[in-house]
């Protein structure tokens, strides 16, 4: 490519279900404040949720909310990062735009972290920032944070709303940018006598925003390589990432990979775009992912990478990775493809487009002899743990999984519980695996879950957060959010009193020095904890008591219920590819036990 | 728009334990075959065109250091449409970084149009300003040197000269190397400004 040209065109609305935005709306001739105004396009946005924390700069959106009763709920979160992950939670489970509404200062600073989560793992959010009076910026004003400048590079994009006559286009862009292409968190900073001044109200049904572009349908002779590249192929393999999930294509994914008998594997946040109890699935690959799975990659001539960014915790030493293998990779985004590994075929667009595209170019295939092959690896080294007596976090995802037959939403936080509940639930459903990927964020479970909750229609899927012990207490605020609103989570803490993820890499790599990751000294009684926050708090000490505690918690219907497993500290997750290795060398529980 | 890449096919098999697919990832990733032998890298003149906000500009600068791209030099002005303004930015990397770089800034929303205009007949030129020590004696002789560049003397004192001299960089390093045999007191060079070169005559 040398000249790369963005072509001028015109930013319509072209998506239709998702967020449903209400269309134009406006007031005649009447004047609005800033604030009014704000509220009206949040409406006019078809704004669902809103979660928020109010402030000195923000406090006349406050007022007005309390004034004109608007069609969204605003729900009052106890830290504002955790407003950021309900509203990530929100947004993966529902593929709407989430919300969040924080005063300037460090109302915008605790959002941060939340906005580059959302960043690394493609989630539309919106978060609206308050900021003091235009002519107060840069004098150090009460409050004062250069939110732009601190966001610049953990946003898709951000405004200041200097004048009070944009707003109501800036929040259409800023939902527009958000939810379409790859999606990303996108900061609208709304300075305090911006909100103050006055302007009539139009809320524009479509934009123009000429800088802007994304790529939908596939490049025809690009798909006809690639089904050439199917054709000839004897061990394809499927490699599918969260732009599966994002793009709705797990139907027509599903149909294609059936069609040609074409395995699959996902990464993390592909998980529950194909049916894990399928017999072409092979589960999760990458760093923890199954060995069946990395063998595969390491074997097969074609790897069709669907929504998926070649992360160096699925590919480890790169150099080593798919040695044999061409590559077909369908990205939306012009710099994922070929940024670390370069695709034989780059196919830009949208994943669901593009797979409907190649369908009918593909023919029916026999992979039977590769299909035996990895069934091999699978009877070889399957997914395992001991069952000696001693509670171990795996016995407890598969029990919850069985509770549920896999129709649930899990919601997992950050370290060997993250990997524990990719491994051992099966998830069936899209958007029903939710986790911090790109950033790991500690604290994401426990918020996005309530996200999750707030964003379903009732009699929706059971809402499970996995957690460590490190973790959970990282935005345990919210379950006071949760009981208010009487959400019915099923908080899981896999308590091994550790930092259970960095001990493991303590005692692989760093000679069981175990600096600085026994939590024992500072836990606190969850039990208690849960109770003081007006939930249900179990405790469960023995494996034999899985059952009747995860079968308590499901009696709970009007609350949150935290579930404190005292789970044995020794557990490791496995397979593990050392950080930096080739995915040949995996180590395995078993070659664990010889050691 | 044409984004899709196509690579050339692997034509070397180099007898390694590489696959072919390995092979063919190294040379689409400008690496050598044999180790120890360095990527080949070269500077290239992109110029883009954004929107005429301080926020553009920012992002445009702030892309360069979060995603550790190399930026040698940049400059803005306006262009012909007000509402725009044209970089133009000069970076070094191997095929594989450069081709990053521009759908980096294709991704920017506040960014129009990106052109590697390395890749075609381009015009490329800089503006300097050298200010030289130099006494009444030395004058003339200096004079006669820089003229031979096609500088021209904007400001004198009774013991200094600044220079102006504009061209494309090779010449602008050719002049401040020929300074450096004087007493120099102060260097700007302007960043380098470029353009495609429309031909009217194609062959
Ligand atoms: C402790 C820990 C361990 C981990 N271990 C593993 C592991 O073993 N295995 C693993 O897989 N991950 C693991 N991860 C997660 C890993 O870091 C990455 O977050 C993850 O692999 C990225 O997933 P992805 O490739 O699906 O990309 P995502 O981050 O989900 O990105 C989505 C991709 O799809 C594209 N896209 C978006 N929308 C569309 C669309 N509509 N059409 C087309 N394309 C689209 C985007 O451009 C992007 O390239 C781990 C994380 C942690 C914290
Ligand atoms: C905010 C944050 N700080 C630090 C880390 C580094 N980190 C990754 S996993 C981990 C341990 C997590 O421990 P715990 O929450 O108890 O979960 P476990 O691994 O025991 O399941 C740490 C500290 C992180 N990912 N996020």
């Amino acid at each position: 490519m040398n000249i790369a040209t963005k072509v001028l065109e015109r930013a319509t609305e072209s998506r239709t279900s998702k967020n449903a935005p209400k269309g134009e709306s406006h007031t005649g001739g009447g004047l609005l404040t800033g604030a009014e105004i704000f509220i009206r396009s949040l409406e006019a946005e078809g704004v669902e949720i809103v979660f928020g924390y109010p402030g000195g700069a923000v406090i006349g959106i406050y007022d007005t909310m309390h004034r004109l009763n608007p069609t969204f709920k605003h729900v009052l979160v106890r830290h504002e990062q955790g407003g950021t992950h309900a509203a990530e939670g929100y947004a993966k489970s529902t593929g709407k735009v989430g919300t969040v509404l924080v005063t300037s200062g460090p109302g915008a600073t605790n959002c941060v972290t939340g906005i580059a989560d959302a960043y690394m793992d493609s989630i539309p959010i919106v978060v609206f920032t308050g900021q003091v009076p235009t002519k107060l910026i840069g004098n150090d004003a009460f409050q004062e944070c250069d939110t732009i400048g601190v966001t610049r590079s953990i946003t898709k994009h951000s405004f200041l709303v200097r004048d009070v006559n944009d707003l109501a286009a800036t929040i259409k862009k800023a939902y527009y940018i958000a939810r379409t292409g790859r999606p990303g968190p996108v900061v609208v900073d709304l300075p305090k006598d911006v909100l103050m001044a006055t302007a009539p109200f139009h809320y524009p049904a479509s934009i123009a925003i000429r800088g802007y572009s994304f790529a939908q349908k596939g490049n025809k002779n690009q798909l006809q390589i690639a089904s050439d590249m199917i054709r000839a192929s004897k061990k394809p393999l499927f490699y599918v990432g969260g732009g599966a999930i994002i793009a709705d294509a797990a139907e027509v994914l599903t149909r294609v990979a059936r069609r040609i008998n074409a395995p699959v594997t996902t990464t993390l946040h592909g998980l529950g775009a194909f049916p894990e109890n399928d017999s072409l699935s092979v589960g999760m690959l990458g760093m923890h992912g199954t060995w069946y799975a990395n063998k595969a990659v390491q074997n097969t001539d074609l790897l069709i990478a669907v929504g998926a960014r070649f992360d160096d915790r699925v590919t480890g030493k790169i150099e080593a990775w798919a040695p044999h293998a061409k590559i077909i990779h369908i990205d939306i985004d012009p710099a994922c493809i070929s940024k670390n590994v370069p695709a034989d075929c780059p196919i830009l667009g949208d994943v669901k487009l593009v797979l409907e595209q190649l369908e009918p170019l593909v023919e029916p295939k026999d992979t039977s002899e590769w299909l035996k092959q990895i069934d091999v690896w699978k009877a070889e080294c399957p997914m395992s743990f001991k069952s000696d007596g001693k509670l171990r976090p795996q016995e407890i995802i598969r029990a919850l999984r069985d509770k549920t037959g896999g129709h649930a939403t899990v919601v997992t936080d950050v370290g060997q519980n993250q990997m524990w509940g990719a491994q051992f639930f099966t998830y069936v459903h899209p958007r029903t695996h939710i986790t911090s990927g790109g950033l790991g964020t500690m604290g994401f479970s426990l918020p996005a879950a309530m996200g999750v909750a707030f964003g379903q229609k009732p009699g929706g899927l059971p809402v499970i957060s996995i957690n460590g012990d490190g973790g959970v207490l990282m935005n345990i605020q919210e379950l006071g959010v949760a009981a208010a609103h009487k959400l019915p989570l099923k908080v899981v803490i896999l308590n091994n009193s550790y930092l259970g993820m960095v001990r493991q890499w303590q005692e692989l790599f760093h000679e069981e020095r175990y600096s600085h990751t026994d939590l024992t000294p500072t836990n606190p009684d969850f039990v208690k904890l849960a109770e003081a926050f007006n939930c249900v708090g179990l405790r469960c000490e023995r494996p034999e008591d899985i059952q009747s505690t995860i079968d308590a918690a499901w009696e709970v219907t009007d609350r949150p219920v935290v579930m404190d497993f005292k789970v044995i500290m020794e557990e490791k997750v496995f397979p593990m590819v050392p950080s930096g290795a080739t995915t040949d060398e995996m180590i395995t529980a078993s070659a664990e036990d010889i050691n | 728009m044409n984004t899709q890449t196509h690579f050339a096919q692997p034509t070397v098999v180099a007898k390694q334990t590489l696959t072919p697919q390995q092979i063919f990832r190294k040379q689409v990733a400008g690496e050598s075959l044999h180790p120890g032998v360095s990527d080949s890298v070269h500077r290239h003149v992109l110029t883009v065109l954004v929107e005429n906000t301080l926020d553009a500009l920012n992002r445009v600068a702030n892309l360069f250091s979060q995603r550790g791209f190399n930026l040698e030099s940049v400059s803005m002005g306006e262009a012909k449409d007000p509402s725009l303004r044209r970089m133009t930015i000069v970076t070094i990397g191997n095929d594989r970084i450069i081709a990053q770089v521009i759908r980096q800034l294709n991704n920017l929303i506040d960014t129009i149009e990106v052109e590697d205009v390395t890749l075609h007949d381009h015009v490329e030129r800089e503006l300097c300003l050298v200010q030289v020590r130099c006494s009444a004696l030395e004058r003339p002789v200096l004079i006669s040197v820089v003229d031979i560049f096609r500088a021209t003397v904007v400001n004198i004192t009774p013991d200094s000269l600044t220079f102006e001299v504009t061209g494309p960089p090779a010449k602008i390093n050719a002049f401040i190397g020929m300074m450096r045999d004087y007493d120099v007191l102060e260097v700007a060079r302007s960043g380098r400004v470029a353009m495609r070169r429309e031909l009217a005559f194609e062959h």
